[in-house]
Formats: C-alpha cells, sequence, structure tokens
C-alpha cells in the first residue's frame, strides 16, 4: 500500500478520483489550494485509491490525502 | 478632508494605509476575518469589524458585509487597498451610492481598465504603443490557433479580465497553444470573470517596467517615475526596483509620457500604474495593461519621490491638492518575503515562532504579520516588503544584502535565501536581466 501525504497546510479544493477507481501512476488525485495557489497530488503507484480527505477541508504538512493498493 | 476612512483588506496593505490614516488624524476601521483577528492591522486599527469565516467569499469578498461594516461604523471613505475589491466596479458604485468616498478611480475607469481587450484597444486609440495581439475576444481553440498563426509564434495567452498572473502562458507551437488555452480558460471560469481570452506577440527577452501614475482632483494626470518588476516567478513579481536599470533616459522620457497619456484617455483620478513590457534589446516598450489601484510595490516609489502615495489618494478622492516632487533621488529595491520555499516557490504556511524585523538607514519593512501570529492558507503568501534605499543601486544592493541577511523568520518558509541569492546573482548585480532570470536561476 502506498500513501500519499499533503507537502503543506492547504485546502482540498477538488477531488477527481473517487474511492475504487483504479489509477495509475502520474493520475492527479486530487487538487490542494494552498495561498491562491493550485497543487496537483500525483499518484506515484498503479492500484485502487482510497481518498481519506473530501472538497473543502483543511490538510495540515503530512496528512494522509489517499492511499493506493 | 474625511473623518473617518474603513480599511477593506488586510495583511501588510491594510496595516500601511492604517498607518497613515492614522498619522493623517483619520479614524481607521478596520476589517477582518475570523482567521486574522490577531493580526497587526487589526490590533493598530481604531476600530474593528469581524466579518465572518476566513474564506474570502465570506469575509473580505463579501460585498453586503463589507458595506454593512462601513454602515455600522459611520465610515466616511472606503480604501480597498490592491486585490479583493480594488479592482470592482460594482463594489465602487455601491460605495458610493451609500453616500461614502471611494478613495480610487472612477467606475467607468475600471470597468475600461479591467476588460484587457478594451484597454488595448483604448490605449492603441490613444496612441500608447501596443503589441501584436487580438482586438476581440478569443473564445474557442480553433479561433485561437487561427489568431497566433496572425501574431506569430511565441504568442502570450492570458484571460481578458484576469490578474495577477493566473492562468498566463507561454505558446511556442500549436501543441503548447492548446494547452495555454485550457489553462487559461480554466482561470477564466474559476475566478469568476469572463471566458474571454487575449493573444499578444510574446516578447522574448522582456523587462517589466511599470509607470506610477497620480491623477490629481484638478485633472491632470502626472507620472512618478518608473518601476522595474522583471524579477518575476509564475508571471508573479518579486523583486521590484525604481529606477529601472534595463531603460536609456530617452525610453524612460517616451514611456512616462504614454503613461500619462493612458491616464488622460480614461480620466484617471487617484494612484493607478501603467504597465509596460520593454524590449531591452531594442529598447523599444508596448502597454501591457493598467492597474487602477494601489500596488504592492508602492513603497519602491514613495522611498525615491520621498511621497506618502496613500496620503496623495486620500487628498485626491477629498478634492485636495497634492504636491508633486521635482524627479526622483537615489535608488530603492523592494523584495516581497513570501511565505514559501526558496526553491520552488511553493506554499509553506505556518505558526511564526521567531520574527525579527531589519532596521537601519535606508530600511523600511511593511509586514503584516508578527510574533505568535499565524500564516494561513487561504490568502495570499505575501508576508512583508523589505524595501532598502541608497544614493546608488550599488548602495541599494549593498543595503539588501545586509538586511535580507539580518531579517529573522521562523515558522512558515520563506524566500529569504532566494532574495539573498537573487542579491548575489550576475544577472541582478549588473542590472542586466529580464522577465526570464528566475527560471534562469531554477532550471
Amino acid at each position: 500500500m502506498a500513501e500519499v501525504r499533503a507537502e503543506m497546510v492547504a485546502n482540498v479544493w477538488k477531488v477527481l478520483v473517487a474511492n475504487g477507481d483504479e489509477v495509475t501512476d502520474g493520475d492527479t488525485l486530487v487538487i490542494l489550494e494552498s495561498m491562491k495557489m493550485e497543487i496537483p497530488v500525483i499518484a506515484e503507484d498503479d492500484g485502487v485509491v482510497t481518498i481519506k480527505v473530501a472538497e473543502g477541508d483543511v490538510v495540515q504538512e503530512g496528512d494522509l490525502i489517499a492511499t493506493i493498493d | 478632508m474625511f473623518e473617518s476612512v474603513l480599511v477593506a483588506n488586510r495583511g501588510e496593505i491594510a496595516r500601511r494605509i492604517i498607518r497613515t490614516v492614522k498619522t493623517m488624524g483619520i479614524r481607521a476601521i478596520a476589517v477582518h476575518s475570523e482567521a486574522d483577528a490577531d493580526l497587526p492591522f487589526v490590533l493598530e486599527a481604531d476600530e474593528v469589524i469581524l466579518l465572518g469565516p476566513a474564506n474570502p467569499a465570506q469575509s473580505y469578498l463579501d460585498m453586503e458585509k463589507v458595506l454593512g461594516a462601513a454602515e455600522k461604523t459611520g465610515a466616511a471613505a472606503v480604501h480597498p487597498g490592491y486585490g479583493f475589491f480594488s479592482e470592482n466596479a460594482e463594489f465602487a458604485r455601491r460605495v458610493t451610492e451609500a453616500g461614502l468616498v471611494w478613495i480610487g478611480p472612477a467606475p467607468e475607469a475600471i470597468v475600461q481598465m479591467g476588460d484587457k481587450i478594451n484597454a488595448r484597444n483604448l490605449m492603441e486609440a490613444a496612441g500608447v504603443p501596443v503589441a501584436a495581439g487580438t482586438r476581440e475576444p478569443v473564445t474557442s481553440l480553433p479561433e485561437a490557433l487561427i489568431a497566433a498563426e496572425k501574431i506569430g509564434y511565441p504568442v502570450m495567452v492570458k484571460t481578458a479580465g484576469g490578474g495577477g498572473g493566473i492562468g498566463m502562458g507561454v505558446a511556442v507551437d500549436e501543441a503548447s497553444l492548446e494547452k495555454a488555452f485550457d489553462q487559461a480558460s480554466r482561470a477564466a471560469s474559476r475566478f469568476g470573470g469572463e471566458p474571454a481570452i487575449l493573444l499578444e506577440r510574446y516578447i522574448e527577452r522582456a523587462r517589466h517596467v511599470e509607470v506610477q501614475i497620480l491623477g490629481l482632483a484638478d485633472g491632470t494626470v502626472v507620472a512618478l517615475g518608473e518601476r522595474d518588476c522583471s524579477v518575476q516567478r509564475r508571471h508573479q513579481k518579486v523583486v521590484e526596483e525604481s529606477p529601472s536599470p534595463g531603460i536609456t533616459p530617452e525610453l524612460r522620457e517616451r514611456m512616462l509620457a504614454a503613461a500619462v497619456r493612458a491616464g488622460e484617455a480614461v480620466g484617471y483620478r487617484g494612484a493607478g500604474t501603467v504597465e509596460c513590457l520593454v524590449d531591452a534589446d531594442k529598447q523599444d516598450f508596448v502597454f501591457l495593461e493598467m492597474n487602477t489601484r494601489l500596488q504592492v510595490e508602492h513603497p519602491v516609489t514613495e522611498l525615491v519621490t520621498g511621497m506618502d502615495l496613500v496620503e496623495a489618494q486620500l487628498r485626491i478622492a477629498a478634492g485636495l491638492p497634492v504636491e508633486i516632487p521635482r524627479g526622483t533621488r537615489g535608488h530603492a529595491i523592494e523584495f516581497r518575503v513570501y511565505a514559501e520555499d526558496p526553491k520552488r516557490f511553493f506554499p509553506g504556511p505556518g505558526a511564526i515562532d521567531v520574527w525579527v524585523e531589519p532596521s537601519g538607514e535606508g530600511v523600511r519593512v511593511d509586514s503584516g504579520y508578527a510574533p505568535g501570529t499565524t500564516v494561513t492558507p487561504f490568502y495570499d503568501p505575501l508576508m512583508a516588503k523589505l524595501c532598502v534605499h541608497g544614493t546608488t543601486r550599488a548602495e541599494a544592493i549593498e543595503r539588501g544584502r545586509a538586511a535580507v541577511a539580518a531579517f529573522q523568520i521562523q515558522g512558515p518558509k520563506n524566500n529569504l535565501p532566494f532574495c539573498a541569492e537573487l542579491l548575489d546573482n550576475a544577472e541582478f548585480v549588473t542590472g542586466d536581466y529580464d522577465t526570464g532570470l528566475v527560471s534562469r536561476m531554477r532550471p
């Protein structure tokens, strides 16, 4: 299982995939927004994704955003 | 002069405006979000109104709440700062309709300059040089492809209604145009602007040089020198200086005269900025856009002219004369201290544990934060503006090095290491740089 974590404090602007979706390395899972900048969160593995955040959430640096099995 | 001013903004600019308002003996009213309750601008105001939650749409960008705060406090005038409502003609109209003084240009001037395509056509008619580009809004990719073919690659793609570099991109061929067009369209729809795109000829080795103008109460428009804003990352300014080291006195004279014509063309009142692109090799320039508000980098002009631009704005809004100094004095540089990592320039908000500002001869710091406060992810990353002034550019650079080294920040990430690096960069030190400098430093 691969974990995808937030690199910074941010708001979850958009969730682009649903739980159970098959994703591949390089897919954009979530778009974060911090300080008026959009930060795409990218899958670094292939597998089935579980999203741990919802649009509008605030994530802290290091928070879990998704897992890929 | 009016009795009170409500400052419809936050952070460093709200604090900076409040400083002048109080110095002039006027009551300063601050509005703020829940996230900003502990910031210096709130603590330093004479009166404070909480607008709502951190999200700007529910606080600083909620028109009813801001106008309600003005009514409740009996504000006589409203200063919008930059960003937020500063270039919102409807807000300006609503302020005026409520019987308050709007500290800014007439709503009509905001509308005319806010649409970049209209502004460009208007400037061309006024005899201000413009780059080859689209005269009508481009709304589809096929149209964009035809326009780009006509203009000739590379082209700059941007939104007609947007600002702050968001959605801007350079296209070198059809494939990259598709990407740039898509990016600009998404930005246009997202920021509520009209989904109209503008294409312009892209100048490869360009400097971004802008002229500060003031439309006085008696109707005359004056130019207060230029600012070179070519140090940019993601099309956003990081460092600005005045005078520009990259233009000849002859070009400066032409640019200042064109900026005055631009202001006169819209009957401009108050502080405004005419942004231009300068072709460094040909020593020629084209109009880029006009910002109908106070700029982030206005301290650079204040340092070389000795003026207080906020005081000038207030006096003009009150119908009073403003004393205009002859020429400029020395050299000034501003460093935008952003809460971002100094390598990739990614946001790095956080709680401030240590905050020690530099001081000394020729050093000015406009900051929005203090020890114990928190830089949150809800707003732009500007924490402070470190400004230095010297009799020569070399002296200003020397003072910049010392001030950057003396500025201590712990907690949020910050770009001071980048500023230090820039001050030792050969291109910057010689002054022979263009808007590609930062990307050359970070390949």
